[in-house]
């Protein structure tokens, strides 16, 4: 064991964590809103809307991140018509490539999450909420969707840890965060023991904080006496 | 569509193969993820605190550290493992362990990890009774496991198998970092030498697609075997 790679190792990796939650919460706050907008889109009743959402989920799903991460830093630069619009200086650059890719499969996942949460709705609620005069519109907002939210909050913290580890993808991609160190450091030193135990340990520090605050909010908001 | 043609002109016969690699990994890394629940989930099911402690170190690391991260330790450092045990038996020699091996032992612990969870699931939710009834009757602890709990736990454990499955197919693409040819790293290859990822990757993530859609429907047909019964 070698203590002082350990100790000399640790800043540095600690430093690569910030590019890592850099990326987690980029990815996670877009992926929220196209998995809620996708959720949405499954319950209608229109069979191409439904369809077409349905595709989507199942395309991310059934396919490995890493492919996505490619088809979308090396694929889509061979576009020449991309080249031209202003979405090339988005994506040529790995950071947003990286972000677009999560955000899409984490939507992916969120979208599932929350369509079977609105679906485990009781109708009793909806039809409470009808028969107090409360418009459809606002059953949605203020009731559907904060119940759906609650719903689905195991799942959807199993999915933001899934997605902390997808993260470490970007470091396929020539991003440096904290996989990407740690492979470097490894590669360098030809001691990957020491630095699996300190990356590692980071990561788990991470889905250890994630987990408990999931149990927290869920303590907070569960509305079961 | 000249780009996919079988033989030297085209990438189709390659593909092929590595496809056939893809299901060969993630097949040998299920077997071995499986190997490693059989011994996990006991110690999870354990009521000696130590042995609990023990399963539970095991997935909780595993299932909270990147897949990347584990392959790297197993490619970096599962070559320097052999030779430190081969240098107890007096054996010095450089050991170079085959890609194929260190990718399918790295995503096997992976995918053992999941499937232990998903077994002590299975196993707690059969009914106590069943434990109760097994042993007023005598019935040994071999046979009891055998041949009562095994099959109720496999109709309870396949839907959740199924996705480890999934994962564990998803899973075996990092391994195209180690240089093993599989469906990811022929696609690598090709996209370099043609200069056309858009195409070659999009053609992966089909393979892939293909993949799911297939052994899906094959885990439905198992599903509906074991649940004859009910």
């Amino acid at each position: 064991m070698d203590f002082d790679l350990m100790i000399t190792s640790f800043p540095k990796l600690l430093g690569a964590t910030v590019v890592t939650l850099k990326l987690l919460s980029a990815s996670l706050f877009f992926g929220l809103f196209l998995g809620l907008f996708f959720a949405i889109l499954r319950l209608n009743k229109n069979i191409f809307i439904n369809k077409f959402a349905y595709g989507y989920s199942y395309i991310f799903r059934g396919t490995p991140l890493l492919v996505q991460i490619f088809i979308i830093y090396f694929g889509l630069g061979q576009i020449e018509y991309l080249r031209t619009t202003f979405l090339w200086v988005i994506l040529k650059e790995p950071y947003w490539c990286a972000i677009i890719a999560f955000t899409l499969n984490t939507g992916a996942y969120t979208s599932e999450i929350l369509r079977s949460a609105f679906q485990t709705i009781k109708p009793g609620i909806i039809e409470a909420g009808k028969s107090l005069g409360i418009s459809n519109k606002i059953i949605f907002y203020k009731i559907q969707i904060p119940i759906a939210i609650r719903q689905s909050l195991p799942a959807y913290g199993n999915e933001i840890i899934l997605m902390m580890k997808g993260t470490s993808l970007a470091s396929t991609v020539t991003l440096m965060d904290l996989t990407g160190v740690a492979k470097y450091i490894i590669s360098t030193t030809f001691k990957p023991i020491e630095v699996f135990i300190v990356a590692g340990g980071i990561y788990l520090f991470m889905t250890f904080i994630i987990h408990n605050v999931i149990k927290y909010l869920e303590k907070k908001y569960s509305f079961q006496q | 569509m000249e780009l996919l043609a079988f033989g030297k002109t085209g990438w189709g016969d390659e593909l092929f193969y590595a496809t056939l690699m893809t299901i060969a990994v993630s097949i040998t890394a299920m077997l071995v993820g499986f190997f490693f629940a059989l011994i996990f989930t006991p110690l999870k099911l354990s009521k000696n605190k130590a042995l609990n402690l023990v399963g539970n170190f095991y997935t909780t690391v595993i299932r909270g550290v990147p897949e990347l991260l584990v392959i790297y330790l197993f490619f970096f450092g599962g070559s320097g493992a052999i030779m430190y045990v081969a240098s107890i038996f007096g054996y010095y020699e450089y050991i170079e362990i085959n890609a194929f091996v260190t990718g399918s032992m790295a995503i096997g612990i992976i995918s053992g990890a999941y499937s232990t969870e998903v077994f002590r699931g299975a196993i707690q939710s059969i009914d106590k009774g069943q434990f109760e009834a097994a042993k007023v009757l005598g019935i040994n602890k071999f046979g009891k496991f055998y041949k009562i709990i095994l099959p109720q736990m496999l109709r309870l454990a396949i839907p959740n198998l199924s996705n480890v499955w999934q994962i564990t197919l998803k899973d075996t693409s990092l391994i195209s970092v180690t240089g093993l040819v599989e469906i990811m790293r022929q696609s690598y290859i090709a996209a370099g030498s043609t200069r056309d990822p858009l195409f070659f990757y999009s053609f992966a993530a089909v393979l892939y697609l293909l993949l799911t859609y297939v052994s899906m429907k094959l885990i439905n047909k198992l599903e509906v075997r074991y649940s004859r019964g009910y």
